[in-house]
């Protein structure tokens, strides 16, 4: 099984030869090559896996030059990151990088050969994860290429490192494909701190003063989570001589207090990925970086990961006071940054809140831990990263064509960059709308919410959802307003093919996903619930699902139906009703003296009444208390 | 899909607006003779739709009459899922899809009054959502099934289970009804302070679809309340009018009798009185299960 090794390995040995390649022109078309070369190993690997029979699979049983490989990079990333940490005198977040790992070193060098099933393991889990990284990861990579020359055209005051961004983005795939495969929790931990180190690198690409101190938030907060991960592997090493995840999960599930204890620390450490309160400040910071790191960060890589690990360890948090916690600190999330967003003009933060408030979602449902709104959540995972790689690719295109990513500046977008417009308007409906999947597993999500008698989720759900569709609608509305600027300023799209490519094959894919949900349903994430909890009963029936696939195309048909029909009706076209003062056209009207002033609408925003980051604060301080009381009734239960 | 909801369907499609008109002529004339007048003849609505059928089409742009339409077809659509005894939650999500594209109609136009009342309607939908999807799950607590004809055949009094759910959907019915204190993006009267807030730029051919559209709501929302009333027994249904009449006159009642209030101050009543009043409710239902 050479395939999954391969899928690990080959990014990471792209990287250097992204770095050493000076010439744009050839390292584009490297780019381009590597980028189909994963995104086929990732679907190769599906294949090949459904054809053995879509068990779970066991691979390198003995790896101890790999291991000790691996150790040998944790060491040289300390020291990266120690060096890194007192170049910029930031002294302390060192500290983080070193403990947890000389306590892994420690580990493995002292303890006598723990036990692991194996190495690597491929389930239904992981070759979700595997998918989403292989085709989303590599469409960004190859949306990369154009954006980032678009991006130092109009950025001439950033030095041009493209060979130092391009070989990041393959260190990460690199790294994430090993993170989802992984079995030992060793390789996990280290994974783990090359995407946090990646992601740091990524913000700060830039070295603007802001851009730097936002990548060393983001760095702390990954850390401090991979100081708990550290900490709980380590713990639970010594106490059961087992590294192996899977087993984890099993003695967590038997109630073996090390493994109940690991489990609430891999938890925290999720969360810190996940970007949930109280650290989700640093993913609102990573917007500083250019696009396609965001939408990396944001879609298919990074916080997927926190929430990767949340639903593998979803058994063993069901029911318990971690399980709770989570759930309780997801559902708080998801209702608070949704309120956030309405706040927010500005395209990238409005999409970085809408991050926060889903990745919420997903770890309420992995904290409730049942196998329905596991389910539900396994969707939101898929349709979000999927959209919302859409998104970001789609605002930062925009962004290159018209200077601006501020939603009042997409007034009219649809008529003034159409293929943009469309993109982002479609993008947007699946974020929210019926009958899209988001939406779907939404409800779901609420259904099984009730099932297992969390009013609180049930609550965060209600009100979230219509804060939710809120700030999208409004959004939504701007794009396919009536232009200010009609015939004065039409942008040209400067849009290159690959960005345009990647985006037309996003667009497609969702829909794809959206009209096949019933298929992927029973076929793919039935099977992975069974392998998860051994039983599973249907949480949204077929027909429903068939319904909604109905209701789909009806959403799509009749809005180009209802065109065809006006289009050549006999209509009287009038002036907009300005109070009979417009101008002659329904862009001015004559204001009090006597003079033509310009319309200019504008959205909502609440902002007298939404301070996000006094309201960011006080939520912190909140669900710091309840991880405080977390950990502490996770270690008093220990110790009784 | 059974014959007795196909029948249904049917049933809705060409009732529901006729009970519309009437339900709107009722109101006009109830609400005039608790002003002192005596108000226009019970079919005035009727009348007056005809009427804008036979003027020309006036619009702002091709896609306002589109999206408009499209408003109308998904409003239909949400009725029949309601009536045919369909998933509850799935009616009440295309409900909300609904709305999205009556806002998309509003906003497309790019006119200023109408573009101010659109805004308030997104306010509005966010105003009411919660109490609409709690109602939802409370009818799958008390009933064990979102299924519209599970949940009329279940037995049980909704009413008697969840009262502070109800109480919370009339409140919101205030909202969808375009109703005082609520009616903050578009009113039936004419003291609007937007003109007519999101029926500004709607004029013959399209007023006619949106009040059309409009009937058809207010009818499936009747339905809503109904079920609260209805069980297997077919007595239950004339209780279910009679509730139906019983909130339809409070409606009317509160409409005469209250102020508009600002957006803010709906929002934030509403969401209040639906925290109370459905949460408190949901949790018992929980506990009792």
């Amino acid at each position: 099984m050479q395939i999954a090794v391969f899928l690990i390995i080959f990014p990471l040995l792209c990287a250097p030869v992204m770095y050493f390649v000076r010439d744009n022109k050839v390292r584009a078309y490297i780019t381009y090559a590597a980028a189909a070369v994963i995104a086929s190993a990732s679907v190769a690997l599906t294949t090949y896996w459904v054809l053995e029979g879509s068990r779970p699979m066991l691979l390198l049983p003995h790896a101890e030059a790999a291991g000790h490989l691996i150790l040998a990079a944790e060491l040289a990333l300390m020291v990266l990151v120690t060096y890194l940490c007192c170049k910029h005198r930031k002294y302390w977040i060192s500290l983080l990088s070193i403990v947890p790992t000389v306590l892994i070193a420690w580990q493995e060098l002292t303890d006598v050969k723990p036990m692991t099933l194996c190495h690597i393991y491929i389930d239904h889990l992981s070759i979700l994860m595997c998918l989403i990284v292989g085709i989303v990861g590599s469409m960004i990579v190859i949306y990369a290429v154009g954006y980032m020359y678009g991006y130092h055209q109009h950025r001439k005051d950033v030095e041009d490192h493209r060979n130092y961004f391009f070989m990041l983005l393959f260190v990460f795939l690199g790294a994430m494909f090993g993170f989802v495969l992984s079995e030992s929790l060793l390789w996990i931990d280290f994974f783990w701190e090359v995407t946090s180190v990646c992601s740091f690198l990524l913000i700060g690409y830039t070295k603007e003063e802001e851009a730097v101190n936002n990548s060393f938030r983001a760095l702390w907060m990954n850390l401090l989570g991979g100081t708990a991960l550290a900490v709980g592997i380590v713990y639970f090493a010594r106490y059961e001589n087992c590294v192996s995840f899977h087993k984890l999960i099993e003695y967590a599930q038997m109630g073996e207090v090390p493994a109940v204890i690991c489990v609430g620390l891999v938890a925290i450490a999720a969360l810190t990925k996940a970007a949930q309160l109280p650290f989700s400040t640093w993913l609102m910071g990573a917007m500083v970086a250019p696009t396609p790191s965001s939408a990396l960060l944001h879609s298919a890589t990074m916080v997927k990961a926190g929430i990767y690990v949340l639903f593998r360890l979803s058994p063993a948090m069901g029911g318990t006071t971690t399980g709770n916690m989570v759930a309780l600190i997801g559902g708080f999330t998801f209702f608070m940054a949704s309120i956030m967003a309405i706040s927010q003009s500005d395209g990238k933060k409005v999409l970085a809140f809408s991050t926060i408030s889903n990745l919420g979602l997903m770890t309420a449902c992995a904290g409730v831990g049942a196998h329905e709104t596991v389910w539900a959540g396994i969707f939101l995972m898929m349709f979000h990263a999927v959209s919302k790689s859409l998104l970001f690719q789609d605002v930062g295109a925009t962004e290159n064509a018209t200077g601006s990513r501020d939603i009042e500046d997409m007034h009219g977008l649809l008529y003034r960059l159409p293929r943009l417009g469309f993109y982002m308007f479609i993008g947007i409906a699946a974020m929210f709308l019926a009958p899209f999947g988001m939406l779907i597993s939404k409800w779901s999500a609420l259904k099984a919410a009730v099932d297992s008698s969390n009013i609180l989720l049930v609550l965060f759900i209600a009100y979230g959802s219509a804060t939710t569709s809120f700030y999208w609608t409004k959004w939504m509305g701007k794009i396919i307003s009536k232009s200010h600027e009609t015939g004065e300023r039409m942008k040209k799209d400067i849009t290159g093919d690959s960005e345009m490519w990647s985006m037309t094959i996003h667009a497609a894919l969702m829909i794809t996903l959206c009209v096949l949900m019933p298929f992927i349903s029973t076929r793919f994430v039935d099977p992975l619930l069974v392998e998860m909890y051994g039983q599973f009963t249907d949480v949204l029936p077929n027909g429903i699902l068939a319904m909604m696939v109905l209701i789909m195309c009806m959403v799509f048909a009749i809005p180009w139906v209802a065109y065809m029909h006006y289009k050549n009706m006999q209509t009287n076209y009038k002036l907009n009703y300005m109070s009979g003062v417009n101008m002659g056209d329904n862009k001015t009207f004559v204001d009090s003296f006597g003079d033509g002033k310009k319309l200019w609408l504008s959205n909502y925003y609440f902002d007298k009444r939404i301070n996000p980051d006094r309201m960011m604060i006080v939520c912190q301080l909140m669900t710091t208390a309840v991880l405080a009381i977390m950990v502490s009734f996770m270690v008093g239960g220990a110790l009784v | 899909m059974s014959v007795k909801a196909v029948i249904m369907v049917i049933l809705y499609i060409l009732l529901a607006p006729v009970m519309g008109g009437l339900m709107e002529g009722l109101d006009r004339k109830i609400s005039a003779r608790m002003q002192g007048r005596i108000g226009p003849p019970l079919l005035q609505p009727f009348y007056d739709v005809r009427k804008l059928f036979n003027k020309q089409v006036i619009a702002i742009g091709v896609f306002q009459s589109s999206l408009l339409l499209c408003y109308m077809v998904l409003m239909i659509f949400t009725g029949s899922i309601f009536f045919a005894g369909n998933d509850i939650l799935m009616c009440l999500f295309v409900l909300s899809t609904a709305s999205t594209f009556m806002y998309f109609a509003a906003v497309v136009t790019g006119s200023p009054y109408n573009t101010i009342a659109s805004s308030r309607e997104l306010v509005q939908i966010m105003t009411y959502e919660p109490a609409v999807l709690m109602a939802g799950v409370g009818f799958y607590l008390v009933s064990g099934s979102f299924r519209v004809s599970e949940i009329a055949n279940s037995g049980k009094v909704m009413l008697f289970r969840m009262p502070g759910l109800f109480a919370a959907f009339v409140l919101i019915l205030l909202i969808k009804m375009r109703k005082s204190p609520f009616d903050v993006s578009t009113s039936h009267h004419a003291h609007q302070e937007l003109v007519m807030g999101v029926k500004t730029e709607l004029g013959a051919h399209n007023l006619a679809i949106f009040t059309i559209t409009e009937w058809y709501e207010n009818a499936f929302l009747m339905g809503i309340v109904g079920l609260f009333a209805v069980t297997s027994n077919p007595l239950s249904y004339l209780g279910a009018l009679v509730l139906c009449a019983l909130v339809f006159f409070f409606l009317i009642l509160v409409d005469n009798a209250s102020a508009r209030v600002k957006w803010d101050q709906m929002l934030r009543f509403i969401w209040i009185a639906t925290f109370f009043l459905s949460g408190v409710n949901l949790l018992i239902l929980m506990l009792v299960r």
